[in-house]
């Protein structure tokens, strides 16, 4: 995520323009939301960490104590083994297919001419502002039971022989994942092809490169980090997401956030919610500035 | 005139009709005639538009979502238009790590931040009360007032600021002639992105919302947990509308893939 926002910040402050009796300006423009962020993202953030350590009993809540028992529990049940497991299977395919799929199509939409690639690229990009909510029904619709419109068209398709199990099943997690995910991806192969050469392009057609050669060695290795930068946004998200799972994968198929929900809104064991909100948190810190740093060290000339 | 083989147009439109399946399924059953979840084979009916009204939790949800983004947008950006300015014109000590924290919000999962708010605003004493999803909603639409308040104001000539300076204008008049109707576009796009993520949110929201309180998403989803009917349907597709009304306007205004370029988390 932060490569795909570091890009779209303006590189440096534009020359400031020296006021003398403006000196303190700065610190009390910035001061009411830094002092926001203070109190509403840096203390409950805090808290929910100490949370996490806090021992919880049916009859007794929660009691304000510092024990491991929590994260003891997290680290020895196979449950949570196979619960975030499950997580991180869902976020790497749903990764992999949206890079798959959505960097040929961002190439297709920045081939096409002016008014159609305005066009395609809003009904692409568009479903990102409408409701996850509206968007996981529509998957939900499609897919329901064996006489889904989905398995419907497969069938009468001759695709498949038997109606396929989309609803409570990882691959209809997958699939709507996928649909949600996809614009962020489009978005940032799209962003990376803005800034190719076409003239590059030319220069290898007219030594005589052929369009699949053209494709692999131009192309893809200016794209890359746009693919990879997409994958990483698209992999915290889908890691952490909360309605598609909810609402395809049922009340059985726990991912790590549809588990902390239940934990602090059904179960009301809090402090056992907050460890696995921190796990998840702290996981997938580490993989974002870990991948982060590997994409910049690798594409450190195209960063530059 | 396009540079794409028949291939890559098949590809295209296998692509297009992925993404746009399931809002458009959304929206033809939101007109079935019938009673149950079906398509609308036998013509068109508004029943199931109708049928809102009989439901005031929808319609109550719906204007505290439409209340909530509103709000919250604004008072974001009555935080965000102050600090981006100050950190595009002054050398602000700490300006990475001060732009790092307004833009965290994007790289915290939502479903982390509606724990922490639950713990923090239950333990103040503000649990369910729309004043705590109010905070809680100023500061995840935050990053998205502020990134594009930061790039309208870091694109502005500081020529125009010198010579309004030069010619008597300061302080409050500086900004409100001059500074301001500059970054406005940048301003109002913000505001109506942060409309739209505060509008849509679901993750972050349902663990603050008490009865009372619920936004649209949050009963919507609450609703589907029980059963689908064609209600919700309906229900999604006036969301649907409203948000691409939204869409048109952001394009217009800034252009969506601007707007739009390295978003965050849901």
């Amino acid at each position: 995520m932060s490569a795909a926002a570091a890009t779209t910040l303006p590189a440096a402050a534009p020359a400031t323009v020296p006021e003398p009796r403006a000196s303190r300006a700065p610190l009390w423009l910035v001061l009411p939301a830094l002092m926001l962020f203070t109190g509403i993202v840096l203390v409950p953030l805090t808290m929910t960490v100490l949370l996490s350590f806090h021992d919880w009993g049916q009859y007794k809540g929660i009691e304000p104590v510092l024990i491991l028992k929590n994260w003891h529990e997290i680290a020895t049940d196979p449950y949570y083994a196979e619960m975030f497991g499950r997580t991180l299977r869902i976020a790497l395919i749903t990764t992999l297919l949206t890079a798959l799929l959505g960097a040929p199509e961002a190439y297709i939409l920045n081939r096409m001419s002016g008014r159609w690639r305005g066009i395609f690229l809003l009904l692409i990009l568009g479903p990102l502002l409408i409701s996850v909510v509206a968007r996981t029904l529509g998957w939900a619709l499609l897919f329901g039971g064996s006489n889904g419109l989905a398995n419907k068209l497969l069938l009468s398709l001759g695709l498949i022989a038997s109606p396929l199990p989309f609803l409570f099943t990882e691959t209809g997690v997958v699939i709507a994942l996928v649909h949600v995910m996809m614009p962020f991806m489009v978005l940032s192969v799209w962003a990376a092809l803005q800034r190719l050469d076409s003239q590059v392009e030319h220069a290898a057609m007219s030594l005589g490169a052929g369009p699949l050669t053209i494709l692999r060695r131009i192309v893809l290795p200016q794209v890359m980090p746009g693919v990879l930068s997409g994958a990483i946004i698209v992999f915290s998200l889908s890691a952490s997401a909360f309605a598609t799972p909810a609402i395809i994968g049922g009340r059985r198929l726990k991912v790590a956030a549809t588990l902390a929900y239940d934990e602090f809104l059904n179960t009301l064991n809090w402090p056992l919610g907050a460890a696995v909100a921190v796990l998840l948190l702290a996981g997938l810190v580490l993989i974002v500035v870990g991948a982060n740093a590997l994409v910049e060290r690798r594409y450190a000339e195209v960063f530059r | 005139m396009s540079r794409n083989g028949p291939l890559a147009l098949a590809f295209h439109g296998l692509f297009v009709i992925f993404m746009l399946a399931p809002i458009v399924v959304v929206c033809l059953v939101a007109f079935t005639p019938e009673g149950f979840l079906s398509l609308p084979t036998n013509g068109f009916s508004l029943r199931w538009f109708r049928a809102i009204a009989d439901y005031p939790e929808f319609v109550h949800a719906f204007w505290v979502s439409l209340g909530l983004g509103a709000l919250s947008s604004f008072i974001a950006l009555l935080f965000a238009v102050p600090a981006a300015l100050a950190l595009t014109r002054y050398a602000v000590p700490g300006r990475g790590a001060l732009q790092a924290l307004f833009l965290s919000p994007l790289m915290i999962p939502h479903v982390v931040l509606g724990v922490a708010f639950l713990r923090f605003f239950t333990a103040i004493g503000f649990g369910g009360t729309f004043l705590a999803l109010l905070a809680a909603h100023i500061v995840v639409v935050f990053p998205f007032a502020f990134r594009l308040t930061l790039a309208a104001a870091a694109g502005l000539d500081p020529a125009l600021e010198r010579a309004a300076v030069s010619l008597g204008a300061g302080g409050f008049t500086l900004f409100r002639r001059v500074t301001l109707p500059l970054i406005l576009p940048g301003v109002v796009s913000g505001w109506a992105l942060a409309f739209i993520q505060s509008f849509d949110d679901l993750t972050m929201t349902v663990f603050l919302a008490a009865p009372g309180t619920e936004t649209l998403p949050v009963r919507m989803f609450l609703y589907i947990q029980d059963n689908i009917d064609p209600l919700v349907t309906s229900v999604s597709a006036c969301v649907i509308a409203i948000t691409l009304v939204f869409l048109v306007v952001l394009d217009r205004l800034y252009g969506l893939d601007r707007v739009l370029a390295g978003k965050g988390s849901h």
